[in-house]
């Protein structure tokens, strides 16, 4: 039997705000010696009240809108109770039966290279905990992290590849830097992952009737490898008739493979209510249009008007859209590079190829001199292209393998050798259609 | 009074009996001064409290005019045990917004006062430091839970004192302790630094000798401080405290759900009387009728008991407190209540379904409140009780409250009157009045109190 896996991923975002989602202690604590970012309320001392963050509210909206989420008329903040030491107030302000904003998609590429749709179940507001640290044998608790905004996006389990849960995770992070609410860095915990996977036999429609919880995972690529690992891992178990089970489990880079942390027994009841200390949110519509109209052009919009306005290459578009700051620096570049009668094709091929960092005015002006002055003469002929294609797609014949069973990610691997071959002179969408067509 | 000389003034007045006012005034006029004022409370606290157990702390600061405060509400420096015994080492680090609004009043903290555990009680004996006796009779409970705030007004212990009501505790142990009580509506003051009970419901409000004294205290604590979210805008400003001396023009609605089985025919004859007399001073009376009032009970232990249950889970004995095994019974019972009523597969049926309740009990009041300025009953079916009388049987005691917590279920402001004896106990008159509209119960208490002398008995200590 084929088995096809069913995931659904839950992002946490630490929101960039200057204070805590409920107090007035600053939230930018990284680094800061800790519970130095402490109050009675982050503290959870005894008559302390949460007060909400409004910037915080406007900024989980402003990603529930551009992941074409509806915001919710009316919602609420909500208690989730449950004991943990470094949970102070012994439960976490968060958001259950009434979100701020709901049913949103975004669309990724698939293994096969084709677009699917990802349903966002939500988008909602939260607030982080205190971290703990274990060492010489004690816990040590730093609350300057407890209380600080969180947003956690949800989606349903439509996740049926990593190649769908990674470009998803990127253009989340990235849609995080485009909206300027939170550096979005995995490492230093800005952006956590967690992903639900099961499998179920190709065809089936019905969810299975368990799901394993993938948690505490700090990269995308570990993320990636425990998922793989999962499915795998499932799927042996079903072929040899095993029952498998709700459970927690996290990631063993060494070894490897992941493992149980919680089982389902475990679980807790968090006995969800609204929180009687904060009043309703309410937006009316022009609030929420008004928020609307201000979000900046996205970036799967930038890469769009990109390839369209400026008829350059879909993986050049993507690479110089990738944060704001190099896609705003191209532009000028563009706009510059017009009264020179350089074309926006030259510059985007010269900045991929070269790999160059657009990261000031100089680098543009730079850029477009070099260009002017035909210090950087890119190969443009067909002849020589062809030759680098052929070395590169027999010194790699498993790529091409790949490619030609249908992981179309398998041609950034030949783009890769051609590249080194060129001295990353080659002009990459010439070199990109000859490659597609020798593959066909 | 005005023409004494300041020697004089102090042979010839016990100063502690003066109302807030009055010692304002006679500060003012240097009839005496903040020392000798404070002194002459100390002394009376150090005769008394050892009968009453009214304080749990006594603060020596001459400095202010000396006020009690609840001790549920956090003082900075100063010990803060929620009459718990889970908090018998808890120094606040900052200061409750009350006691800061207080203190920039020119108002010092005498003392802490005695209350059943985390405000949950009517009768003054859940504390874990004993029990605080009634003034009035001392084999008799003062009320809860802000029992020692109301024992310590009614022995003149303190100028005035801050009580909290969740479910009655202000307004019931006024009652029980023949002082004024004022519960203001929910959001009217703060509620940050006041350790929270059942959040919904909790209200800081004064215990007073006089009307007026509420009013003024009202004043200073009310409004918004940017840490409760819940705070209304508004500030209490009284527009006119030269109103007229009568109820010309008032239309008093009488609910008959307040006046049926269980209520004392002693009381029911002291209340029927007050709302003769408030009649006499030409206020109409209406009957109106509070239909879901018979639920107000149920509906409130489990709302109450659930938001309980998830305030109590800060005291964990990691940054704070002892080990949870300190909490009393009373405590550990509404805990149980609480989380079993917000646990999958009952929420639906219990939380859910007294929300709507309570919205309903709103309405109630709403339709009430369309025919009448004022709503007046009893605050307590009984006058005070004998001590132990009720501890073996929790729902004997969660009845007592059943003419307050609809109040709190609704959010609107209440106001508790002495209006006469019963068994030689005092009796409150219970004044209800629309959402924000503080004022109006105030001047008909306040018209009510000119006209009566029930606020000048003292209890015979």
């Amino acid at each position: 039997m084929k088995y096809e896996p069913v995931i659904g991923l839950e992002v946490h975002v630490e929101l960039n705000t200057k204070s805590k989602m409920f107090c007035r202690c600053s939230a930018d604590y990284f680094g800061a010696k800790p519970n130095t970012h402490t109050c009675p309320v982050c503290l959870g001392l005894p008559g302390a009240l949460p007060f909400a963050n409004k910037q915080a509210i406007e900024d989980c909206m402003k990603i529930g809108l551009a992941l074409n989420c509806e915001v919710s008329e009316i919602s609420r903040f909500e208690r989730k109770n449950y004991f943990y030491p470094d949970l102070a107030k012994g439960y976490q302000i968060s958001q259950y039966r009434w979100p701020l904003t709901i049913n949103g998609w975004l669309e990724v590429e698939n293994q096969q290279g084709e677009i699917v749709t990802i349903r966002i179940n939500r988008a909602h507001q939260e607030e982080d905990t205190g971290k703990l640290t274990h060492q010489d044998g004690v816990t040590l608790i730093d609350y300057n992290r407890s209380s600080v905004p969180l947003v956690e996006v949800v989606t349903e389990p439509d996740f049926h590849d990593t190649s769908e849960v990674r470009d998803y995770a990127k253009k989340l992070q990235q849609l995080f830097r485009y909206l300027g609410v939170s550096n979005a860095d995995m490492e230093r915990g800005d952006m956590r992952l967690e992903a639900n996977v099961s499998v179920r036999p190709e065809g089936t429609k019905e969810l299975p009737n368990y799901r394993v919880e993938l948690k505490n995972i700090n990269s995308f690529r570990f993320m990636v490898a425990a998922i793989e690992y999962e499915i795998k891992r499932q799927i042996e178990a079903l072929e040899k008739g095993e029952k498998l089970n709700q459970e927690t489990r996290g990631w063993d880079e060494d070894k490897k493979q992941t493992f149980v942390q919680r089982s389902k027994e475990e679980a807790n009841d968090y006995r969800y209510f609204p929180d009687p200390d904060l009043p309703l949110i309410e937006f009316t519509i022009p609030e929420v249009d008004k928020i609307k109209s201000e979000l900046p052009e996205l970036p799967w919009q930038k890469l769009e008007r990109f390839i369209e306005d400026y008829e350059i290459s879909n993986s050049n578009a993507k690479i110089l859209t990738e944060d704001r700051k190099t896609a705003d620096l191209f532009e000028e570049a563009v706009k510059l590079g017009l009264e020179k009668q350089i074309k926006p094709q030259q510059i985007a091929n010269l900045v991929v190829n070269q790999k160059i960092k657009l990261a000031s005015q100089e680098d543009v002006l730079q850029i477009l001199e070099n260009i002017a002055d035909k210090k950087v003469d890119l190969i443009e002929d067909e002849g020589e292209l062809e030759k680098l294609a052929k070395e590169a797609t027999e010194e790699n014949q498993a790529s091409v393998d790949a490619y030609k069973s249908g992981k179309k990610g398998a041609l950034n691997v030949l783009l890769g050798s051609v590249m080194k071959k060129s001295k990353g002179k080659a002009n990459t969408d010439k070199i990109r259609s000859i490659l597609e067509e020798k593959l066909k | 009074m005005d023409s004494l000389k300041p020697k004089e003034f102090l042979k010839m007045n016990d100063i502690t009996k003066l109302s807030l006012l009055d010692t304002l005034k006679a500060l003012e006029e240097n009839k005496f001064s903040k020392a000798e004022l404070n002194e002459a409370y100390l002394q009376r606290i150090k005769e008394l409290n050892p009968k009453l157990n009214a304080y749990l702390k006594v603060v020596e600061d001459l400095q202010g005019i000396p006020v009690a405060i609840k001790d549920i509400i956090c003082t900075q420096n100063i010990e803060t045990t929620a009459g718990s015994k889970i908090l018998s080492n808890f120094i606040p680090q900052y200061n409750a917004t009350v006691v800061n609004k207080l203190l920039e009043q020119g108002m010092g903290i005498i003392g802490k006062a005695n209350m059943d555990e985390f405000a949950m009680g009517s009768s003054g004996e859940n504390s874990a430091y004993g029990v605080t006796k009634n003034p009035w009779d001392l084999n008799k409970v003062p009320g809860g839970s802000s029992s020692g705030s109301a024992a310590a007004v009614a022995a003149d212990l303190c100028v005035f004192a801050l009580g909290t009501d969740t479910g009655g505790s202000i307004r019931q142990p006024a009652s029980l302790c023949g002082v004024v009580g004022l519960k203001p509506s929910y959001g009217r003051v703060s509620r940050y630094g006041a350790m929270a009970m059942a959040s919904s419901f909790d209200q800081i409000g004064p215990i007073t000798k006089t009307v007026g004294d509420a009013r003024k205290v009202l004043e200073w604590i009310s409004g918004p401080d940017g840490f409760d979210s819940n705070c209304n805008e508004d500030r209490f400003k009284s527009k006119d405290l030269r109103f007229k001396n009568d109820l010309k023009g008032f239309r008093v609605g009488v609910p008959k759900e307040y006046f049926g089985k269980g209520l004392d025919s002693g009381v029911e004859k002291v209340i029927r009387k007050a709302i003769s007399k408030l009649e006499e001073l030409g206020s109409e009376i209406i009957e109106v009728s509070l239909p879901h009032t018979q639920y107000a009970v149920a509906v409130y232990y489990v709302l109450m008991a659930s938001e309980v249950s998830s305030n109590q889970a800060r005291f964990d004995g990691i940054r704070f407190g002892s080990k949870r095994e300190d909490f009393g019974e009373e405590v550990k019972r509404r805990i149980m209540l609480g989380t079993f009523a917000l646990s999958t597969g009952y929420y639906d049926d219990y939380f859910a379904k007294a929300a709507k309740v309570r919205n309903l009990m709103k309405q109630d009041f709403e339709k009430a409140f369309e025919k009448c300025d004022v709503i007046v009953g009893p605050v307590s079916p009984t006058v005070a009780w004998n001590l132990g009388e009720k501890m073996k049987d929790p729902l004997t005691m969660y009845l007592s409250d059943i003419y307050t917590i609809s109040v709190n279920l609704a959010g609107i402001p209440g106001l508790s009157v002495p209006c006469g004896f019963s068994e030689g106990l005092p009796v409150g008159l219970q004044v209800l009045g629309k959402y924000m509209d503080e004022e109006t119960i105030l001047n008909v208490g306040e018209v009510y109190e000119q006209n009566t002398n029930w606020h000048e008995e003292k209890p015979k200590l």
